[in-house]
């Protein structure tokens, strides 16, 4: 066993850390010489697809070692059409609610089913009621878990069974990953979202890039976005390759945080900044990657592939396969571009599509709804246009607003919340050979169903090619 | 856990770059309780066509591959959703070990050949004696050889990790005020 010696626990004081170092060392329990380090988990978030893992408890005659520090919501495999179980048309998945409800019932574990008040999408409900929060250690069964990382916490996503260990000891064993600092520098231009510029991101390091690595998101285009695109960045860390990414917490992250229901209030949140405000790496701590990229430049980008790192910005044309840096990389787009059956040198702006998605853990939050009903206004979709708001919370407050009718007035359909059209558990599936143009985080043969071609796009992007049929370029859709 | 120490099967490269979860599972099939078996899922959509028909192109449908328990992948394989369906499909198929890339070549060049995996001695051997060495970090192999699972494993240090959790919550009281009951 090694323990850390005196001299070695000094120098972690002295020396100048990063944020992720900060984050692992104050939540490591022990570490193995084989290289894996036992970690403390302050945050774990649950979904309707965790049976197994309670499954798993029962067996080993296990408990909850503790509940408190799990909350648990449906998502993944809820319907979005209505949002009560007596209009369930499938019985396995009706079972897998009751099951869920069941589970945290006998842990006594905080959560919202199908039809509660606060139940919604994993990765908006953490941040929305306060439960994820700065400077801590956040996992969940779910590989988009990296989200939270717009909070200055280090999260992760963990499988069935890692899921079922966090649950008995509330501890993860984990190897510890390399640091890469993302640095964007100057100023977004118009029309460019948060989703373009973790696109962008991918598009230059590549679905590999980050391998190994957890990212830290820095520069002046990071802390001029708000936590919601920050959240949007975070997201798509792991299509990078990422364990992780996160955002150094900063005054916009103390203030969405403040009085939210599970922040700490008081006494609690005054010592909680004081630690908060230590968190951002300190001057001289080192990466074992930097990669700097010009901000100013990312414009609205799409995928024309089957990974995320297959995109170009949307005025552009879908590449020759011949032209890429690789004869591997050539290889993969021919196989892509046969899949989802377009020709090299296309304009994207002429690719028609059957199908529009607004949701999923990366583009389903307030601000993405309101800036998609800014576009649809007064203008009416010209293909099926789905929206399904990240969590019942969203969906109150757009239905306050009016986002809701701006929507249905426009043609779309206006859903509830879930994982639905990203993933396609629920059976919110795309035809085979339809295109769907989504704000989504895959577009993976098969993704969203088998023989389906997704587009991944922003919010905006995703609206203005609802209303042209087309993937459309969102400014020259200026609100009507 | 069942323990893992030397096998020996066929093994079956399949082909593609960034074999991702979705195509090992498709995502649909992931409902269905454990306890019935994923052996039938493993690459569905790559093994069926539309109509359910065998695509015999693919590996895992051709008899020079039947009973394969070694599967071969290429770069990236097993990327996406970190869904331990995956490898259950795998494990009901009969999969017991997925090798990386380096072999691939070698494996392709001969189809349907058997090759033992020797996880003591931490290398995979061809019948004509070519052997290669892999590396493997301690706890992993540990855990394989001895049978252990995880939660086996961290209970033997229950002592640690109490006194960790009682420092740590006085360090940071304010991730465990009593929270509000949730609606």
């Amino acid at each position: 066993m090694a323990q850390p010696g005196r001299e070695e626990a000094q120098d972690s004081v002295m020396r100048p850390r990063t944020l992720f170092e900060k984050i692992w060392d104050d939540h490591a329990v022990l570490a193995l010489e084989s290289g894996e380090t036992l970690l403390y988990v302050d945050r774990h978030i649950i979904h309707e697809g965790s049976a197994t893992p309670f499954e798993r408890l029962k067996d080993a005659k296990l408990g909850v070692a503790e509940p408190a520090q799990t909350l648990g919501t449906a998502d993944h495999y809820v319907p979005t059409t209505h949002a009560s179980k007596d209009l369930f048309d499938n019985p396995e998945i009706l079972r897998m609610v009751q099951q869920f409800e069941a589970n945290i019932a006998a842990h006594g574990i905080t959560g919202f089913s199908l039809g509660a008040p606060d139940q919604g999408i994993v990765h908006v409900v953490g941040p929305e009621l306060g439960f994820t929060l700065p400077g801590t250690i956040l996992v969940c069964g779910d590989s988009h878990t990296s989200t939270h990382g717009a909070l200055g916490a280090l999260a992760f996503g963990i499988g069935a069974s890692e899921v079922a260990h966090v649950l008995a000891t509330q501890t993860i064993w984990q190897r510890r990953p390399r640091t890469m600092r993302i640095a964007l520098s100057g100023h977004r231009s118009r029309g460019v979202e948060a989703k373009d510029v973790i696109l962008a991101i991918i598009g230059t390091i590549g679905s590999d890039g980050a391998t190994g690595h957890v990212i830290e998101y820095a520069g002046s285009i990071i802390e001029e976005m708000d936590i919601e695109e920050r959240l949007t960045v975070c997201n798509m860390s792991i299509e990078a390759g990422a364990r992780a990414g996160f955002v150094a917490p900063d005054d916009t992250t103390f203030a969405y945080v403040r009085g939210r229901r599970y922040a700490p209030a008081g006494q609690g949140l005054d010592q909680a900044l004081h630690a908060w405000r230590g968190l951002p790496t300190d001057a001289g701590a080192r990466y074992d990657r930097t990669v700097d990229i010009d901000g100013a430049r990312i414009e609205p980008m799409v995928t024309w592939g089957t990974n995320p790192e297959m995109n170009a910005t949307i005025g552009s044309r879908i590449p020759q396969p011949a032209e890429m840096p690789t004869a591997a990389k050539g290889n993969a787009a021919t196989q892509a571009l046969h899949y989802m059956g377009l020709a090299p040198g296309t304009p994207l702006r002429d690719v028609p599509v059957d199908i529009v998605f607004i949701g999923s853990c990366t583009n389903s939050r307030i601000g993405d709804l309101r800036r998609a009903a800014a576009i649809a206004r007064g203008r009416q979709a010209r293909v099926t246009a789905i929206v399904s708001p990240g969590s019942a919370a969203v969906a109150r407050q757009a239905e306050a607003e009016g986002l809701d009718r701006i929507f249905i007035e426009a043609g779309f359909q206006w859903r509830r919340p879930g994982c639905s059209y990203c993933v396609g558990m629920n059976g919110d599936l795309v035809d085979a050979g339809k295109r769907c143009v989504s704000t989504s985080n895959r577009n993976f043969v098969g993704r969203q169903g088998k023989g389906s071609r997704t587009h991944l796009a922003s919010p905006t992007t995703a609206a203005a090619s609802a209303i042209a049929g087309r993937i459309a370029d969102p400014r020259e859709f200026a609100a009507a | 856990m069942e323990k893992f120490e030397t096998l020996t099967a066929v093994a079956v490269p399949i082909d593609g770059v960034n074999v991702d979860t979705d195509q090992i599972i498709p995502a649909r099939f992931l409902r269905t309780p454990r306890k019935q078996g994923y052996a039938g899922f493993l690459f569905h959509d790559c093994r069926v066509d539309q109509q359910g028909r065998a695509i015999p192109d693919f590996a895992l449908n051709q008899a020079v591959y039947a009973g394969a328990g070694i599967l071969v992948g290429n770069t990236n394989f097993g990327c996406g959703s970190s869904r331990e369906g995956a490898v259950y499909a795998l494990r009901d198929y009969g999969i017991r070990c997925v090798i990386a890339p380096s072999l691939r070549d070698a494996i392709k060049a001969r189809p349907g050949t058997r090759v033992t995996v020797d996880l003591p001695a931490q290398f995979v051997e061809f019948p004509n004696g070519e052997r290669h060495k892999f590396a493997i970090d301690a706890l992993n192999k540990r855990c394989l050889l001895e049978g252990l699972d995880d939660i086996a494993l961290t209970q033997r240090h229950a002592g640690e990790i109490a006194a960790f959790k009682e420092a740590y919550k006085r360090r940071r009281p304010w991730l465990f005020q009593p929270a509000p009951a949730g609606r």
